[in-house]
C-alpha cells in the first residue's frame, strides 16, 4: 500500500498528505492572475471576477461562477461599480462588495436577488478592504474605509451596522488585521506596525501576544482559525507565532526564512489535530509550519487560492484542485509504514485472506489475542471516512466487514452509517456536482444543509435520491427538496400557468406536508396571480391559504377560506383587514353572507364599539336584533327619559319586526316605568325597576290598596295572580280581618288552599282553619294536614275513599300516639283497596 | 344485572401528570419574567390555579402579591406586573387601562398577560387599538384540562357554552382540539372516535389536524376510545332537577371546581368550610352516585360501622390500644367530621327538597318526561310563575315543557311569557330571545305538527341526497324531537312497575327511575353497535352530524377487549351534569368499562340558564 503513504510528508510527530481533489474543468486564459477570487467553504462554489483584457474605460470585468470541480455555473459581464471584495454567505449566495460599500447579492446562477448598503460613512469614505466572515449568527462582513474606520455587520440577513471605534495614533492603514468571533460578538484584530488593537463594539483595546521573539518590528499578515480559536501572526522577521486567539497563549513560533509576507496564510488544522499548522503561501511556494521546527515546503506550478477548511485547506489553481490536511489518526494507524496497529493488521489479514491464504488466520490471530478486534474494524471504517479514492474506501471497508465477522457484539450501526455517508459523500464529489465534502465537514454539516446546497443547484434528482436512500422524514426530505422545485418552476416565464400547475401537482401529489402556499406565494412574486390561485387550490389546509389571498387583494376569497379553516384567528384577521380596506357598507354585506365572521366580528363589537353592532342591524335591516339592542342598552341607562327613549326606540323596531308581543311588552314596561315614577313621586315608595308584580307586591304590602287596583286593571293582571299578591301580602302584614273580608268578596279564583297555606306559613292556624271548610273536597285533606289537624284529613281522606290520601296522612301519623287512627286508616285503605 | 364474562372495570389511567405539566409550564412562563412582580389573576382562574400550584409555589418563582382581577384601577408598587387572565376583550381592556394610567402618571413598568389557556387574535387587537402592544408582552398558558377527580377533567370554561352554542362564535373549538390532542399524545393512540353533533366535528377535526402535523409516537395507549358530544344534542337531562347526591349538592350548594363551601346550616357552627368532593372522600365517593333517598341510611349504616371501629378499643391491652391510635384513629376521625359534614349537607337538603313543593315539581318534571297530563304541568307551571317562586326555576320548567313538547302552543307561550315578564320583568324579553334562538323554549309552528312534518322530512331524507335538504330543514325550525326520540330509545322506563332505588336496574335511577339521560344512552347505544349503524332514525331525528372513525365497520364487535378499549372518554361539549357522569359510572359499572368524563365545565340547570340570562 506504498502508494497511499507517497503524499505523505512528515511534520513533527503527525503527517501531512496532499491529495489532488480535482482536475479542474475549466479553461482559464490568464490563470488566476489578476483576478479576484472567491471560493466558499464546505466544497461551495467559486466565483471570479477577472479585470478585462484591454484597460479602457469602456471595458467591464467579466464575473464567472463555478463549482469547485470548475464547472461553469454562470458568467455575465460585470456592469455596476468596482468590486472590491467578493464572498459566499452560508446560504450559497455570492456577495459582491463595491467601493462605495454598496454590497450585491447573486445567487449561484448570477441572478440578482437584492443589495444593501454599508452605511453613509462607507460611502464617503470608500471602502479600503473587505472581508466576509461566517459565525453561528450567519454571514456577516467587516470593511474598513478610507478613514481607517471599521464597519461591521454580523448578519447580513438582519442587517445592523456597527461602525467600531477608532483607533488612537492609526495614521495610515493597518499593516494586517481579521474578524474574530469572541463571547457571542464579532471583533476586529489588526496590526498596525507592531502594535496589536482589538476592537470591539465600544472599545479599542491594545494587546501583546504572548513571546513574540524580540527582533520583530511589525506584525505583516495575520489568520484566524475555521473555529476563532487561534491566532497566527506572521512577523517581518519571517516568524510566525501561532497561539489562542484571545493572546493567552502561545503555541508555537518557526522561524521560516522568508521575509516577504505571504500572499494568502491560513490555518490547517483538524477536530483533535495533532500538529495544527498554518499554511503560507507566496507566489509559487507553499510552506506549513506547526509546532515543531521542521516546516513541509511545495512548490507550486502556478497561481494558487488557499480555501481554509474545518479539517485542511483546499489549494485552487487554474489546472488542479487539492485538498491539504493532517492524515486523520485512524489512517495514519493503518497506512503508516510498518505499522501494528490493530487496524493495520486487520486490512493485512483481510488481504491475505482475499489471496486464500492461511496468514489471514495468523494476523487475526494476533489481533484477537490483544482482544482489539472491535478496535480495528473501528480504525478500518474511520479511516475508510477518511479516504477520498473510492478504491481505497472499500478495501477499507471489506477488510472491516470481514473483522466484525469474528465479533459477535459489534453494534452493526457505526459500519451501516459509514457506508451510507460515503455513498452519499462519492455522490457529491462526482466531478459533475462538485462538492468535495470531507466527512468530517459533512458530519458538521448535517445532510439537511448538504440537501439544501444541492437544491440551491437545482440538482433536484439528486437530492430526492439522496433524501430518500438516507431515508429522511419526507416532510424535511422529499417534501422539501419537492417544493423548491416546485418554487423553481412557477419563474418559467415560457410555460403556460395551466402547464406549470399540472406538472407541479403531478409530482407532488403523492408528497406529503407540501405547503402549497409557499409555492403559490412565489408564483405571485413573479407577477403570476393566476398561477398562484391555481396552486392554491392544491393546498389542502386552508389556512394557509389566506395570508396570500389576502395579498393578493381576494379578500372574498380568503374570509371564506378563513372560515373553512376553522381557525377563528385567521377569520378575525381577514375581517380586520377588510375592515380597513372596504367602505363599510361593503364590508357589511360580506359579513352578511358569512354568519361566523359576523357572529366574531359581534362578539368584538359588543366590547368594542357599541354603534358599530347598531349600524350591523341597520344595514341587515335585523329589526328584532335591533329591537334588544335598545332594550339592552336601556338597562345601562340610569336616567329615566333617556331609558323611555330608548325603549321607544325598542318599540319601533319590535313592531318593523313584526314582533307585536314583544313590542307590547316594551310598551308596557314604559307605562310602568311612568307610573313607578308617578307614584315615587306621590307617595315616595322606591318602585323603579321592580317588575309588575314586586311593584304590586310593594303597593300591596304598604296598603296602597287604590294604585294596586288600578295597575291590575291597567295591566290585565290575571286575577289569579292578583289573588296571590293580595293574600300574600295580608298574610304578611297579619292583617286578618282584610284577609277575611277578601276572601269574601267574590268567589276565589285559586281556591281557597291558597289562604290556608299563608296563615299557616304564619303560624297562625286558628286563621286558616276559618277556611278549611271553602277548601274544594279534592284539596280538603291538604288543607287539614297543613294545620296539623289528623284527625279531619283522616276523616276528609276516608270520605273520599281515596288511598293515595289514606297513605300520605298515615305517613304523617306516629304509630305511638295516634294508634286508633292509625287502624282506622288501614281499615279504611284495605276496604277501598278491595274495591 | 351484571352481565357474565364482563370484568371489572379496569382503573383510570393517571391524570395528575395534567397538573405537572400545566404547573411546570406556569413556573417557566412567571420565570420568564424575572425578578420580582405582582400576580393579577382573573377571578374564575382562582380555584383552577389553587388545584394547580399554591402560594408557596408562587412565591417560589418571585410573585410578590396576588391580585384577584377586579375591574378597577390597581394598587400596586411592584415594577413588574403579570396577569394570569382568560382571554376575554373586557379584561383585555382592563389591562390596557391599566398599562394607559401608569404612562399618563409616569410610571415605568413592565408588563406580561398570560393568557389561559390560549391567546386570541382579538386581544391582540385590543391591546393595539388601546396603543400598549409594545408595552406589553404577552405568552399564553396551555392549562387545557384540570382533572378533577379520577374519572373527571374539566376545561373550566363555563362560557364555551353560550358563546358557542349561542353566540355561534367557534373560537373554543380549536381549544377543545387541543385539549383532545394533548390527551391523546399523553394517553392515546385514540382508536376509535365517535361524536355526535356540529361543535363535535369541529374539534375533532381540529385535532385531527394537529395530529397530521405532530409526529406520531407508538405508545401504549390507555385510552381507546372517545366519545364527543355536543351539549345541544340533548337539553333535558342538564334541565331536570337532579336526585342523585353529588348532583344535588351541586344544585343546592353549588360545587366549585371540585369543592363545595358548607354553610353554617350545614356544619352546625358559625364557620363555614370548605370541602373537596371527590374520591378521596371515602364517605362521599360512597354515597355521591346514590339516589338521594338511599343517602341516609346509608349514612347511618357507616355511622354505625363507626361506632362499632371505635367500640374497638374497649377492651384492648395497652400495646392494641398504642396500635390503634397510632394507626386507624385518625383514619377514623378523619371520616368522622367528613360524616358528619355530609348528614348536615343531607339533613340541609332534606330540609329544602322533601317538602311538599319539591314533590311536586319532581311530578311535574316526570309528567313532561313522559308526556302525560301536560295540562296539569303546565297549570303547575303557571302558578311557580305567579307566585315568583324562583326565577331560574320557572325558566327552567318552561324550557322543559318546550323541549317535550317541541314547542309550546302559541296561546301559551304568549300566555306564560307574558305571565313570566310580569313576574320578572320585561328586561326577560332578552332572555326569551335568546332561548329561542337556542331551541329550547320556542312556539310551535301553527298548522303543522310536529309528527306530520316528521314524516315528511323522514321521506326525503331516505334518499341519501337529499342529506342537504335536511340540513336547510332542521335550521329552519330546530325542534328538539323529544318524544319521539324517547320512544325510540325507550328513554322512559315503564312506569307501572315498581322501581326499586337501592337497586337500580338502569341509568334511569338518576331520575328516580323516570327518565334515562338522552346523552348518556346515545353512548351506550353507539357502543354497544360499535358505531351508528342501526341508529339512523335517531340520528336524524337529532340531525346533528354523527360521525364515527376507527369504528370498523357495524356490528358489535366479538371477542375480548383490551384494558385500553375499556377506557372510554367521553367529552361534553358545552358541559354535562353530575348526574350524567353518575349515570355513566352506572353503565361503566354494569359493562366492565370505565368511562372518563371530559367537559368544558360541570352544569347543572342553573348555570346553563344563567348563562342565557341577559344583563
Amino acid at each position: 500500500m506504498a502508494f497511499v503513504t507517497a503524499t505523505w510528508n512528515p511534520l513533527g510527530e503527525a503527517f501531512y498528505r496532499k491529495t489532488e481533489v480535482y482536475e479542474m474543468g475549466w479553461r482559464l486564459s490568464s490563470g488566476l492572475r489578476d483576478c479576484l477570487v472567491a471560493a466558499a467553504p464546505y466544497g461551495g462554489p467559486i466565483a471570479l471576477l477577472k479585470e478585462p483584457q484591454r484597460r479602457s474605460p469602456s471595458a467591464r470585468p467579466q464575473l464567472e461562477i463555478y463549482s469547485s470541480s470548475g464547472c461553469s455555473m454562470a458568467s455575465f459581464v460585470w456592469k455596476s461599480g468596482v468590486v472590491k471584495h467578493l464572498g459566499w454567505t452560508v446560504s450559497d449566495d455570492l456577495l459582491c462588495i463595491q467601493e462605495d460599500g454598496t454590497v450585491l447579492i447573486y445567487d449561484l446562477f448570477g441572478n440578482f436577488k437584492r443589495h444593501f448598503s454599508m452605511g453613509n460613512e462607507v460611502v464617503q469614505n470608500q471602502v479600503l478592504e473587505a472581508k466576509v466572515f461566517h459565525s453561528p449568527y450567519g454571514t456577516g462582513i467587516a470593511i474598513i474605509t478610507g478613514a481607517f474606520r471599521f464597519t461591521l455587520a454580523t448578519n447580513i440577513d438582519d442587517l445592523k451596522l456597527r461602525r467600531l471605534p477608532e483607533v488612537p495614533g492609526l495614521q495610515g492603514p493597518p499593516t494586517c488585521w481579521a474578524v474574530l468571533t469572541q463571547d457571542r460578538q464579532s471583533k476586529v484584530l489588526l496590526a498596525s506596525g507592531l502594535d496589536l488593537f482589538i476592537l470591539d463594539n465600544t472599545a479599542c483595546s491594545a494587546v501583546t501576544p504572548p513571546g513574540l521573539s524580540p527582533q520583530v518590528c511589525s506584525i505583516v499578515q495575520m489568520c484566524v482559525s475555521f473555529s476563532y480559536k487561534y491566532l497566527a501572526l506572521f512577523t517581518d522577521s519571517g516568524h510566525v507565532w501561532m497561539g489562542s486567539a484571545n493572546l493567552k497563549e502561545k503555541l508555537s513560533e518557526v522561524e521560516t526564512k522568508v521575509k516577504t509576507p505571504p500572499k494568502q496564510m491560513v490555518w490547517c488544522r483538524r477536530p483533535k489535530s495533532h500538529q495544527p499548522s498554518v499554511v503560507m503561501m507566496w507566489e509559487r511556494h507553499l510552506l506549513v509550519a506547526g509546532e515543531c521546527k521542521e516546516t513541509i515546503q511545495y512548490h507550486l506550478d502556478e497561481e494558487s487560492v488557499l480555501v481554509p477548511e474545518l479539517d485542511g485547506v483546499r489549494i485552487i489553481s487554474s489546472t488542479h484542485h487539492e485538498l491539504l490536511q493532517e492524515v486523520p489518526a485512524a489512517c495514519e494507524e493503518i497506512f503508516k509504514i510498518a505499522s501494528m496497529a490493530p487496524g493495520a493488521l486487520l486490512l493485512e489479514a483481510h488481504k491475505e485472506y482475499e489471496k486464500e491464504s492461511q496468514k489471514a488466520d495468523e494476523y487475526l490471530r494476533e489481533i484477537k489475542e490483544q482482544s482489539l478486534l472491535g478496535e480495528a474494524v473501528r480504525q478500518c471504517v474511520e479511516a475508510a471516512g477518511h479516504e477520498h479514492d473510492i478504491e481505497t474506501q472499500k478495501i477499507l471497508l471489506r477488510a472491516a466487514s470481514f473483522g466484525k465477522c469474528f465479533l459477535s457484539n459489534f453494534p452493526a450501526e457505526y459500519f451501516v452509517i459509514m457506508c451510507r455517508d460515503l455513498r452519499v459523500l462519492n455522490a457529491v464529489r462526482s466531478y459533475t456536482v462538485g462538492i468535495p465534502l470531507t466527512h468530517t465537514q459533512y458530519k458538521q454539516m448535517t445532510c439537511q444543509v448538504l440537501i439544501d446546497r444541492l437544491v440551491y443547484r437545482k440538482l433536484y434528482p439528486l437530492a430526492i435520491e439522496i433524501c430518500r436512500y438516507l431515508k429522511t422524514p419526507e416532510y424535511q426530505g422529499v417534501s422539501r427538496v419537492l417544493k423548491h422545485w416546485a418554487c423553481c418552476k412557477v419563474q418559467q416565464k415560457e410555460e403556460s400557468d395551466e402547464a406549470i400547475a399540472r406538472a407541479v401537482s403531478v409530482k407532488l401529489a403523492e408528497a406529503a406536508g407540501i405547503s402549497y402556499s409557499e409555492i403559490a406565494s412565489k408564483a405571485y412574486e413573479c407577477g403570476r396571480t393566476e398561477l398562484a390561485i391555481k396552486l392554491l387550490e392544491f393546498e389542502p389546509r386552508s389556512g394557509e391559504q389566506v395570508p396570500l389571498l389576502l395579498k393578493m387583494k381576494r379578500s372574498q376569497l380568503a374570509l371564506s377560506k378563513a372560515i373553512e379553516s376553522g381557525d377563528t384567528d385567521l377569520v378575525y384577521t381577514v375581517v380586520t383587514y377588510l375592515k380597513n380596506e372596504m367602505n363599510r357598507g361593503d364590508f357589511f354585506m360580506t359579513l352578511r353572507n358569512q354568519p361566523v365572521a359576523l357572529s366574531l366580528y359581534r362578539q368584538f363589537c359588543k366590547h368594542q364599539e357599541q354603534d358599530t353592532i347598531k349600524d350591523l342591524f341597520n344595514q341587515d335591516d335585523d329589526h328584532q336584533e335591533l329591537g334588544s339592542f335598545y332594550v339592552k342598552a336601556s338597562y345601562k341607562e340610569k336616567r329615566l327619559e333617556a331609558r323611555l327613549s330608548l325603549l321607544q326606540s325598542a318599540v319601533d323596531e319590535y313592531n318593523k319586526a313584526k314582533n307585536e308581543f314583544a313590542a307590547k311588552a316594551t310598551d308596557e314596561e314604559m307605562r310602568l316605568l311612568r307610573f313607578q315614577r308617578r307614584l315615587e313621586e306621590e307617595k315616595g315608595e322606591q318602585l323603579l325597576g321592580l317588575s309588575l308584580q314586586d311593584t304590586l307586591r310593594v303597593l300591596l304590602s304598604v296598603g296602597l290598596n287604590k294604585p294596586a287596583e288600578q295597575l291590575y286593571k291597567d295591566f290585565r293582571v290575571p286575577d289569579k295572580r292578583y289573588w296571590w299578591l293580595k293574600i300574600t301580602a295580608l298574610a304578611d302584614k297579619e292583617d286578618w280581618d282584610e284577609l277575611e273580608k277578601f276572601a269574601k268578596s267574590k268567589k276565589s279564583p285559586i281556591g281557597y288552599l291558597p289562604f290556608v297555606e299563608v296563615c299557616v306559613k304564619k303560624h297562625n292556624k286558628s286563621e286558616a282553619k276559618k277556611y278549611i271548610s271553602r277548601v274544594t273536597p279534592e284539596q280538603k285533606v291538604k288543607a287539614h294536614l297543613a294545620v296539623g289537624d289528623l284527625e279531619g284529613a283522616a276523616e276528609a281522606a276516608i270520605e273520599r275513599r281515596s288511598e293515595a290520601e289514606i297513605s300520605m296522612v298515615l305517613s304523617r301519623c306516629l304509630s305511638t300516639t295516634d294508634r286508633g287512627l292509625v287502624d282506622r286508616l288501614n281499615r279504611a285503605r284495605s276496604t277501598t283497596a278491595k274495591k | 344485572m351484571a352481565q357474565p364474562g364482563w370484568r371489572d372495570a379496569p382503573s383510570p389511567p393517571d391524570f395528575s401528570l395534567l397538573k405537572r405539566l400545566a404547573r411546570d409550564q406556569l413556573i417557566y412562563l412567571l420565570e420568564q419574567l424575572p425578578g420580582k412582580k405582582d400576580l393579577f389573576i382573573e377571578g374564575d382562574l382562582m380555584s383552577p390555579l389553587d388545584r394547580i400550584a399554591n402560594v408557596t409555589t408562587l412565591k417560589q418563582h418571585e410573585v410578590d402579591k396576588l391580585y384577584k382581577v377586579e375591574h378597577k384601577p390597581i394598587v400596586s408598587t411592584s415594577d413588574q406586573l403579570c396577569f394570569l387572565i382568560r382571554p376575554r376583550v373586557a379584561t383585555v381592556k382592563w389591562v390596557s387601562d391599566v398599562v394607559n394610567s401608569d404612562k399618563a402618571a409616569g410610571r415605568f413598568r413592565r408588563y406580561k398577560i398570560i393568557f389561559c389557556p390560549q391567546k386570541f387574535y382579538v386581544c391582540d387587537a385590543v391591546l393595539e387599538e388601546e396603543g400598549v402592544y409594545g408595552d406589553v408582552t404577552t405568552d399564553s398558558w396551555h392549562f387545557y384540562l384540570l382533572p378533577l377527580d379520577e374519572d373527571i377533567i374539566s376545561m373550566e370554561l363555563p362560557e364555551f357554552f353560550r358563546e358557542n352554542f349561542l353566540e355561534g362564535d367557534q373560537r373554543w373549538v380549536e381549544t377543545a382540539g387541543n385539549a383532545l390532542h394533548l390527551l391523546h399524545s399523553l394517553y392515546g393512540p385514540f382508536s376509535k372516535v365517535f361524536g355526535m353533533g356540529r361543535c363535535a366535528k369541529m374539534a375533532y377535526e381540529s385535532w385531527r389536524e394537529l395530529q397530521e402535523e405532530s409526529e406520531q409516537k407508538s405508545r401504549r395507549a390507555d385510552i381507546g376510545t372517545v366519545f364527543l358530544v355536543d351539549r345541544d344534542v340533548d337539553y333535558v337531562t342538564p334541565l331536570c332537577s337532579q336526585v342523585v347526591y353529588e348532583g344535588l349538592v351541586d344544585d343546592i350548594f353549588r360545587i366549585k371546581c371540585g369543592s363545595v363551601e358548607f354553610g353554617p346550616e350545614v356544619t352546625s357552627s358559625d364557620k363555614s368550610v370548605k370541602v373537596m368532593l371527590n374520591s378521596e372522600d371515602k364517605v362521599f365517593s360512597e354515597i355521591r352516585n346514590e339516589h338521594f333517598s338511599n343517602v341516609f341510611s346509608f349514612l347511618s349504616q357507616k355511622a354505625r360501622n363507626l361506632q362499632t371501629a371505635y367500640d374497638k378499643r374497649r377492651g384492648m391491652d395497652i400495646q392494641q390500644m398504642k396500635t390503634f391510635v397510632s394507626e386507624e384513629l385518625k383514619g377514623l376521625k378523619q371520616e368522622h367530621r367528613l360524616l358528619s359534614l355530609h348528614i348536615g349537607a343531607s339533613e340541609s337538603i332534606m330540609k329544602k327538597k322533601t317538602k311538599q313543593d319539591f314533590q311536586e315539581l319532581l311530578k311535574t318534571e316526570h309528567s313532561l318526561l313522559e308526556g302525560f297530563e301536560v295540562r296539569e304541568a303546565i297549570a303547575y307551571i303557571e302558578e311557580h310563575i305567579s307566585r315568583q317562586v324562583s326565577m331560574v326555576e320557572s325558566l327552567r320548567l318552561l324550557c322543559l315543557l318546550s323541549l317535550t313538547e317541541n314547542g309550546l302552543l302559541p296561546k301559551d307561550y304568549r300566555a306564560l311569557k307574558s305571565q313570566y315578564l310580569q313576574s320578572y320583568g320585561v328586561e326577560h324579553l332578552l332572555t326569551f330571545a335568546n332561548l329561542r334562538q337556542l331551541g329550547v323554549l320556542v312556539e310551535q309552528q301553527p298548522g303543522e305538527t310536529l309528527t306530520v312534518m316528521e314524516s315528511k322530512v323522514g321521506k326525503l331524507v331516505n334518499d341519501k341526497t337529499a342529506g342537504k335538504l335536511t340540513d336547510a330543514f332542521s335550521s329552519l325550525a330546530k325542534k328538539s324531537n323529544f318524544r319521539a326520540l324517547s320512544k325510540k330509545l325507550a328513554l322512559v322506563p315503564k312506569s307501572d312497575e315498581e322501581y326499586d332505588l337501592r337497586v337500580p336496574k338502569d341509568m334511569a335511577y338518576i331520575f328516580s327511575g323516570a327518565y334515562v339521560p338522552l346523552s348518556c344512552r346515545l353512548v351506550e347505544q353507539v357502543l354497544e353497535r360499535n358505531g351508528w349503524t342501526g341508529l339512523e332514525e335517531v340520528t336524524r331525528m337529532i340531525n346533528r352530524h354523527e360521525f364515527a372513525v376507527g369504528a370498523g365497520g357495524g356490528g358489535p364487535e366479538g371477542g375480548e377487549k383490551t384494558d385500553a378499549q375499556r377506557v372510554i372518554l367521553v367529552m361534553f361539549l358545552g358541559g354535562c351534569t353530575y348526574s350524567e357522569i353518575a349515570a355513566l359510572r352506572f353503565l361503566g359499572r354494569e359493562r366492565g368499562l370505565k368511562f372518563i368524563v371530559v367537559t368544558t365545565a360541570i352544569t347543572n340547570s342553573g348555570r346553563l340558564l344563567e348563562a342565557l340570562l341577559d344583563h
